[in-house]
């Protein structure tokens, strides 16, 4: 065999990671495990290894509920063929991999920078002199957004090549937010200094990037968490789904002018968030979740005020949903724009909520499922049009969904039982990859460590990785003037993106 | 239009009437104290993810710390953290609590720049800079505006465009790739102008201190105007110090 078959969360020695010449390597994913549509890349990352370039890929099977896992050993002068030239879903990587290590590719079609990280092979080249792609003609014209926006918002340049109203063309350069944090994570040695690192990852997603980080410490270190972590992490994760969702929708009723639901939406996510803050002291659930312990447990009072949050949420929510979604003003906005069809949402391997509103069934609480979500028996939402529309409804669908859930996991909580648990250190010469989908879709952390146990790869994937692609494809032939409404209605991470 | 007038009637009043005075919910954790309590000093010291606790005496720099709250988990007898949200200054100093003292962070008024009250006090236009924040101060920034927190009644708001804005809001601990945006967007505000750090990465870079892919040369060029702690800002705090910093002192 060609691969490892590894469930989400498992270890094993990275030496029991078949190295395969790099032609096998490709023929292997892109010819055999890529053809079959149930699979796709959650993360392909390279890393240094005696002298050579190192290459791992990790491709799940949703079908069969297993990560392949296959590597090759490249130098570090190698021009290769490139995978992106028979799928584009890879693209992005190599870029990285190329931005990184200064790998060549012979076919790849365009090798544009991905982030500018501060250890990047070629330093000659900075986010301020990037020469974006250009269109000569009279007819048309240029819009340069960023990379500071007009709102309270993160960094990224948008560059639009228009034709009178209309977008031909949008490239999006990114990089601006680049923190390091991948490097941060092997030079800080504390378990406290890596876990708050993994709650910056994106601080809009904290419940998602420090559960992925703690599941895959875990495992790393020999330690299954006990039933009432992985039920606290299971409510936590669904309750920030809320949260984000809720914001969400007030955001998009905020850009397409609609007052009302952006002041009810946006009201209606203070108790939310707010419960974070009975739960665990921080509105963002910021030292919430904890490796093998927590310092929140869980108790009946809890759950009895979630249900009083709850109780007050629910009829207004969904008086307010009723209202926006019977409105034809607003839905006329929604309807139609920004579409991202199945085919192309497949090409480019998109995840998550964005990419279940555009036809494609990928959940990682369904394909490969980890704390409580085998019992809850998750049923993704999935929606067929994958226009603005389909990613509002799934936000207002999901979050009914994850009361529902979150009220059938309140009806048995774990009580009495043990918070605090010593970890062993973790094992060495180990690989672990770790998936979980978070509100805005699969986040993939994959670690090895050396022969001490010391961490010597960091590897985190954020769903917005693939989906900016997404964005950018979305727009074209839209009205420049809808660009605000389809940017809100994936809402994709910038520092999950530049790390 | 009826549907509408019944949302509006069944959302009732949802602004909070003094945000100077109000509680927040649950276990917020704003500012702590701490106790006169002989523990492990070195364990305490070793056991903060940013090194923000400092001996002789036993302090705690709110300009470090990320209040993930570890530290009165091991010592509760030594740490205790308040729901005291008020964590703004415009002195750095003032945000290192010591031991054995219980008293709120407050602005020093002798180094707040007299012009301040006279242009700013009524109405204060600011425009936000996230230099590698990583959105959950971003949030809570854009909390601050919504129906509940309301900050635009008092005349505070958040602009489009630096030219339009009497001083920055930076969020994050300033990567490398941000330093020149962050400048071109401070030098086209137009003067006299604020500078206000939000949060403990902006503050200190906190847990991203030292790293390589920073430059946070900009902030030694300038006097700063005000420190908000928080990991993230909370909204409450936020408002709090900018009312402090634009209206007089009665």
């Amino acid at each position: 065999m060609n691969y490892s078959v590894l469930k989400n969360n498992q270890r094993v020695p990275v030496n029991s990671i078949p190295v395969i010449r790099y032609e096998d390597f490709m023929d292997t994913i892109v010819s055999t495990l890529m053809k079959d549509k149930n699979n796709h890349c959650v993360n392909y990352f390279g890393y240094h290894h005696e002298s050579k370039i190192k290459l791992i890929c990790c491709i799940a099977d949703d079908a069969n509920h297993c990560i392949y896992v296959l590597s090759s050993l490249v130098e570090q002068t190698a021009i290769l063929p490139s995978f992106s030239a028979h799928n584009l879903s890879f693209e992005k990587y190599e870029r990285e991999i190329h931005e990184n290590f200064d790998i060549g590719y012979s076919d790849h079609p365009w090798l544009k920078p991905v982030r500018y990280p501060f250890h990047a092979a070629d330093k000659s080249k900075t986010i301020s002199n990037y020469p974006f792609y250009q269109i000569e003609s009279e007819e048309l014209h240029e819009v340069g957004v960023g990379p500071i926006h007009a709102g309270v918002i993160e960094p990224g340049h948008f560059r639009f090549i228009c034709n009178g109203e209309q977008i031909l063309h949008l490239e999006i350069q990114l990089g601006y937010q680049h923190r390091g944090i991948e490097q941060l994570f092997l030079e800080k040695k504390k378990l406290l200094q890596r876990t708050t690192l993994a709650e910056n990852i994106t601080g809009d997603t904290v419940v998602g990037h420090t559960g992925t980080f703690a599941k895959l410490w875990e495992s790393l270190c020999g330690y299954t968490a006990t039933p009432e972590l992985e039920f606290a992490r299971t409510l936590a994760l669904e309750h920030e789904r809320i949260a984000i969702h809720t914001g969400d929708l007030s955001a998009i009723c905020t850009d397409i002018a609609y007052q009302l639901g952006s002041s009810v939406f946006g009201r209606l996510r203070t108790p939310v968030i707010n419960y974070f803050q009975i739960w665990g002291g921080n509105r963002l659930s910021k030292g919430l979740i904890r490796p093998g312990k927590t310092n929140f447990p869980f108790t009946k009072e809890l759950a009895k005020k979630w249900i009083e949050v709850f109780d007050a949420y629910e009829p207004d929510f969904t008086e307010m949903v009723k209202q926006m979604f019977d409105l034809p003003s607003a839905l006329a906005r929604l309807e139609k724009t920004g579409v991202v069809l199945t085919g192309v949402a497949e090409s480019i391997g998109m995840v998550g909520m964005a990419a279940r509103a555009s036809g494609v069934n990928r959940d990682v609480r369904l394909s490969h499922p980890d704390n409580l979500y085998k019992q809850l028996n998750h049923k993704p939402i999935v929606k067929h049009h994958g226009d603005v529309y389909s990613r509002t409804q799934i936000r207002k669908e999901e979050i009914f969904q994850s009361i529902g859930y979150i009220k059938q996991l309140l009806t048995d909580i774990p009580e009495n039982m043990k918070y605090t648990n010593e970890l062993n250190t973790p094992e060495p010469d180990s690989f672990v990859i770790s998936l979980t989908e978070g509100w805005r879709g699969e986040i993939c952390h994959c670690a090895i460590t050396g022969n001490k146990g010391e961490l010597i790869v960091y590897k985190i994937k954020d769903p917005s990785f693939h989906n900016w692609l997404a964005l950018a494809l979305a727009v074209r032939n839209n009205e420049i003037s809808d660009f605000p409404i389809c940017n809100k209605s994936f809402n994709l991470s910038y520092c999950g993106h530049d790390l | 239009m009826l549907n509408n007038l019944k949302i509006m009637y069944h959302q009732g009043k949802q602004y909070i009437p003094d945000v100077t005075t109000v509680e927040v919910p649950g276990i917020f954790r704003g500012r702590p104290i701490i106790s006169d309590v002989r523990i492990n000093t070195e364990e305490l010291i070793q056991l903060c993810p940013t090194n923000a606790i400092n001996r002789e005496p036993i302090s705690i720099d709110l300009g470090k710390c990320t209040f993930c709250g570890e530290c009165a988990f091991a010592f509760p007898e030594k740490i205790r953290f308040t729901k005291d949200y008020k964590l703004s200054t415009n002195e750095r100093n003032r945000l290192i609590v010591v031991e054995g003292q219980d008293k709120p962070i407050d602005l020093n008024p002798d180094l707040i720049r007299k012009e301040i009250h006279k242009l700013f006090g009524g109405s204060l236009k600011l425009r936000q800079v996230s230099a590698a924040g990583d959105n959950s101060c971003e949030w809570e920034l854009n909390a601050a505006g919504n129906v509940n927190f309301d900050m635009g009644r008092f005349g505070i708001e958040f602009v489009a465009s630096p030219r339009h804005a009497d001083g920055i809001v930076i969020t994050g601990p300033v990567s490398e790739n941000m330093a020149e945006p962050l400048q071109i967007c401070y030098d086209a505000t137009p003067d006299p102008k604020l500078i206000i750090l939000a949060g403990t990465d902006a503050i200190s870079g906190g847990i991203f201190d030292g790293a390589p892919a920073l430059n946070r040369s900009f902030l030694n060029k300038y006097k700063i105007d005000l420190y908000v702690a928080g990991n993230p800002v909370h909204p409450l705090s936020f408002i709090n110090g900018i009312l402090q910093l634009i209206r007089k002192i009665k």
